[in-house]
């Protein structure tokens, strides 16, 4: 563990963290421009939180000790997320820590936790939000854990950083299997991160909502964490996609010069991200809830397929 | 004073039966029994894990013992698998003696001191067919096991469900015990000894080895409830009171898991493909079947019991890859898929017992099993929820728990298969590993609505205002158990260095030497892929206490407390939250074929419309009526014979002796 490595955790860390509210906000910009509306400002989001932190919690009278610890468990556990993906440099002492599984992993016990949360109340529509995330959640895990197995065949390790390491610094090849994986990984990623088609993240229509609706009961400072954290989550796994399919840039070990040369890298492509995210968004409708398991049952499809033709092919 | 450890192990057997049977002499006593006998069972069981985990590391000790049957005495044998299999019983028996000091209630079901009695019994006769060297002491000590748990499943044996329930389980097992017999039949290859050092030191031809493994697959797999033997699983675990419901789950499935991998890997000594194919396809069969039927349950322990399906199957895929690799002569992967198959028996011992145990709790609260008629119950049973969230994490296979871990062993030792000879069986790998990573995410779904709809949201029924929190008994067996399931996920370098001895004996390599520290977790190389769960939480924990407190130091601290918003509906009532066949609706929905599917909608002008929609086991219908039919009529045929008249019945005899006569002269 060296001290570069450590400063570079850390201000990947804090990055993520500050840059998360101004993707969101830079989506929702391209999302207005795509539809022709004028767009919001590009802090819009920081705004929303500003005030979000400064009004008082409403917390329902039978709400638990969970309901309350979940915001920050869930925001913790995101930023941990985002802090294992390596957007910068490879030389994370966190990725001895938590590889491609534990990261998974980590996004899962999040989503446990918003889950049940969302119950904790007892309303109606808590429960429904909860049951459709985990209806979602227990097909696109495995799909996405699919998609991080195909980098980990071809790299022959499930370190990220030694994904990222054998993806950006080999000879130009074209893999395959990366085309289905891609595919597969952008579906998993419009699931996760709540957004159309799987579900709406600017609707606030009851019976359609899936995010929405199990952060409904929160307020205040909680709702705050519970928007940071989703903004953690959409970073995330741009940050992840970008780290599997498009690596160039980052830097490699210790590599000063690399880190600050990897920053504007990372800005460019996830503006690009964000735009096409936009575009999918504006292109595509909204599907009804049973439809979402044979999207994402041919995520899951795809990305097995990745897997087998990584091994027909490539090995 | 130094005891050898294999005479401390059958001591702590034969202290077991003492204490069955000093139940007895005041069975209705129900201080004796759980404030004396119980806690020094729990006192037994603690010694027995100290002593095995003494035993993992020491030579294999051999000794035969002055009992049985003349000229066969019983044989004794205590290695690193015994010791490991004896570590785990021990030490999640403490747990649950513990709770069930403060779990017995006096007129619920048979007297307290035979319930006594049937518990220690069944963990003496589970410890010694962990101890057994011979097939002889072995098929004893299983018998005993399965009669023991036999009347501890049918304690409220007064309501005939639960008879039924019995007789199922002692049917299948005894299908099971007599394929474990004609196994070691097989295994004895003539030679008429049935010790297991002779059956050691045989070398069996492939065909006779392959019967013997085939038999040893059926007859264990009745026991573990590999699919399709499973079906009483979910019929005796709800049955059986809390703590032996926890029990069998937790370590009376292991003890089956022990048989196959004593036969396999021990006595028969060699492997071939085309088994680990074999028992990888079980396995995935069992695992994915076992959680898509856990997510529709209603019923609490009929939950965990599918859920215990599914482990068993993740055990056997993992077994699966260790026979895979271990024909394929590669000893450090087979020791990697051996390790995750034996890390996964413990954390299901720790973490399904601690549910078992707190499904019995809130059974005791609200005499209340189904999960419809449940809900809120964190706050009225905060103990209790608190130890079943670290369950519901550990078995969701979360980090930083225990689950994970060997999840993680598991879908490594998967990676590392398209190294494999053959071609086909590379293909078919990645499909293995959608496999789990599927029951493994289902887990997750299970487990919210488990926790979800039991203790969280609000009370469904009025009753259950008065639930009370469980005693401090109950307490220290939960949060001993809560406990095993933090240690096991934070420290599963250790872990491996305690399983090393297993795996050098039968792979010839250990993990020990691979893990890179006490810190991480890094199988092969650290290049490949490593794993630090303390630093993983500690990052976690740090980031989560940072966000909280800088939360607080920057903004105010105001609450206020109101009227759930729900969008402003103002009539909200708790029949409105999700029952547990809402919550598995989309399982169903996703996994219609799997069930038989019987519904039964009300007529549109219904003025008390009922909605109901069983669910049943296809495999109940496929296999087992079919078997009971053709049974039924086979015996139909014979019945021609029984006249009921004794002069029929002698000539039968006679004709009988003629015929003999004939062919012995």
């Amino acid at each position: 563990m060296s001290t570069s490595g450590l400063a570079a955790q850390f201000t990947e860390l804090v990055l993520a963290i500050l840059l998360a509210p101004v993707l969101t906000g830079w989506v929702n910009q391209c999302r207005a421009w795509l539809q022709n509306k004028s767009a919001p400002s590009l802090f819009l989001p920081y705004r929303m939180l500003a005030k979000l932190f400064e009004k008082e919690v409403v917390l329902a009278h039978n709400a638990s000790p969970l309901f309350r610890f979940a915001p920050y468990l869930v925001f913790g556990c995101l930023a941990l997320a985002a802090a294992i993906v390596p957007t910068l440099g490879t030389d994370l002492p966190l990725n001895a820590a938590a590889d491609a599984i534990a990261l998974v992993g980590l996004l899962a016990l999040a989503r446990l936790f918003i889950a049940l949360a969302g119950m904790d109340i007892g309303t109606a529509f808590g429960t429904l939000g909860a049951r459709r995330e985990m209806l979602v959640g227990f097909l696109a895990e495995p799909a996405l854990l699919m998609v991080l197995f195909t980098a980990s065949l071809i790299s022959h390790s499930t370190s990220l950083a030694t994904i990222v390491e054998t993806l950006a610094h080999r000879e130009f090849v074209i893999y395959p299997s990366m085309a289905f994986a891609g595919v597969a990984f952008t579906m998993v990623s419009l699931a996760e991160n709540a957004r159309i088609p799987v579900d709406n993240p600017a609707t606030h229509l009851e019976l359609t909502m899936i995010h929405e609706a199990m952060i409904l009961e929160y307020s205040g400072r909680h709702l705050a964490m519970m928007e940071w954290a989703a903004s953690l989550k959409l970073f995330v796994y741009s940050c992840m996609g970008l780290a599997l399919f498009f690596p160039f840039g980052v830097a490699g070990g210790g590599d000063w010069l690399g880190i600050v040369l990897a920053l504007p890298a990372l800005l460019a492509k996830l503006a690009l991200g964000g735009a096409g995210l936009a575009l999918i968004e504006t292109v595509s409708a909204k599907m009804r809830i049973f439809r979402a398991p044979e999207f994402l049952g041919s995520a899951f499809v795809f990305a097995v397929l990745a897997m087998l033709v990584h091994v027909l092919l490539e090995a | 004073m130094n005891i050898p450890a294999l005479d401390a192990a059958l001591a702590a057997a034969a202290a077991w039966i003492a204490i069955g049977l000093a139940g007895t002499l005041a069975p209705r006593s129900l201080r004796l029994s759980s404030r004396v006998l119980f806690p020094a069972g729990a006192l037994v069981g603690l010694a027995l894990a100290a002593v095995a985990l003494g035993a993992l590391f020491a030579a294999p000790s051999v000794r035969i013992l002055p009992l049985g049957l003349p000229d066969l005495p019983f044989h004794a044998r205590l290695d690193a698998l015994s010791a490991f299999f004896l570590l785990l019983l021990g030490s999640v028996s403490a747990g649950v003696s513990v709770f069930a000091s403060g779990y017995l209630r006096a007129g619920e079901t048979s007297p307290p001191g035979l319930q006594c009695l049937g518990y220690h019994l069944f963990l003496a006769s589970m410890a010694l067919v962990l101890l057994a060297d011979d097939a002889y002491f072995f098929m004893v000590a299983w018998e005993t096991m399965a009669l023991s748990s036999f009347f501890l499943v049918t304690s409220e044996h007064r309501d005939p469900a639960i008879r039924r329930a019995g007789f199922l389980y002692l049917l299948i097992a005894h299908l099971g015990a007599i394929s474990i017999l004609l196994c070691f039949g097989a295994l004895q290859g003539g030679s008429g000894d049935y010790t297991f050092e002779t059956m050691r030191l045989m070398t069996q031809p492939p065909a006779w080895a392959s019967a013997a493994f085939l038999l040893a697959l059926v007859g264990f797999g009745a026991k573990a409830g590999i699919v399709p033997l499973h079906v009483w699983l979910p019929e005796a675990h709800p049955a059986a009171p809390s703590p032996v419901s926890a029990l069998m789950s937790a370590v009376m499935l292991k003890t089956a898991v022990y048989g196959l991998l004593r036969v396999t890997l021990d006595l028969i000594g060699f492997s071939l493909w085309w088994w680990g194919v074999v028992v990888l396809a079980v396995g995935l069969v069992s695992a994915l079947f076992g959680i898509v039927f856990a997510a529709v349950q209603s019923d609490m322990k009929r939950l965990l019991a599918y859920s215990s399906i599914e482990n068993i199957g993740l055990v056997m895929a993992g077994f699966g890859l260790t026979l895979l690799f271990r024909s394929f002569g590669m000893g450090t992967l087979a020791a990697l898929a051996l390790t995750a198959t034996l890390y996964h028996c413990l954390n299901h011992g720790f973490y399904k017992s601690l549910l078992f145990l707190a499904t019995g709790s809130v059974l005791h609260a609200t005499r209340e099993r189904s999960l419809g008629r449940l809900g809120g119950l964190i706050h009225r049973m905060p103990w209790v929820a608190w130890c079943a969230l670290v369950g519901t994490i550990a078995i969701a296979g979360l980090p930083p728990l225990n689950g994970f871990v060997s999840e993680w062993l598991l879908l490594q030792a998967f990676l590392f298969t398209p190294g494999l000879p053959q071609a086909y069986l590379n293909m078919l790998v990645p499909v293995a590993a959608a496999v789990v990573a599927l029951a493994a995410a289902l887990s997750g779904y299970v487990m919210v609505k488990f926790f979800g709809v039991v203790f969280l949201g609000r009370a469904r029924e009025p009753k259950l205002a008065s639930a009370h929190d469980a005693g401090p008994w109950e307490r220290t067996g939960l949060a001993w158990l809560a406990a095993g399931c933090i240690a096991l996920g934070l420290m599963p370098a250790t872990v491996i260095g305690m399983l090393d001895p297993v795996t050098r004996s039968f792979t010839g390599t250990g993990m020990a030497s691979l893990t890179h520290g006490w810190l991480y977790l890094a199988p092969i190389e650290p290049q490949r892929a490593s794993y630090s769960p303390l630093l993983f939480f500690v990052g976690a924990a740090l980031l989560i206490v940072v966000a909280w407190l800088s939360v607080r130091a920057f903004y105010h601290g105001r609450v206020r407390r109101a009227a759930p918003w729900d969008c402003g509906f103002p009539f909200l009532d708790s029949r409105m939250q999700d029952t547990a066949e809402g919550f598995g609706q989309p399982v169903r929905h996703v996994f219609q074929p799997a069930f038989r599917a019987s519904t039964e909608a009300p007529a549109p002008a219904d003025a008390r419309p009922r909605y109901r929609e069983t669910l049943e086991d296809r495999l109940w219908y496929w296999l087992y009526l079919p078997v009971a039919r053709a049974t039924a009529r086979a015996t139909a045929l014979v019945t021609v014979l029984q006249r009921g008249r004794i002069s029929v019945y002698l000539m039968y005899s006679f004709a009988t002796l003629l015929v003999l006569l004939f062919f012995v002269r």
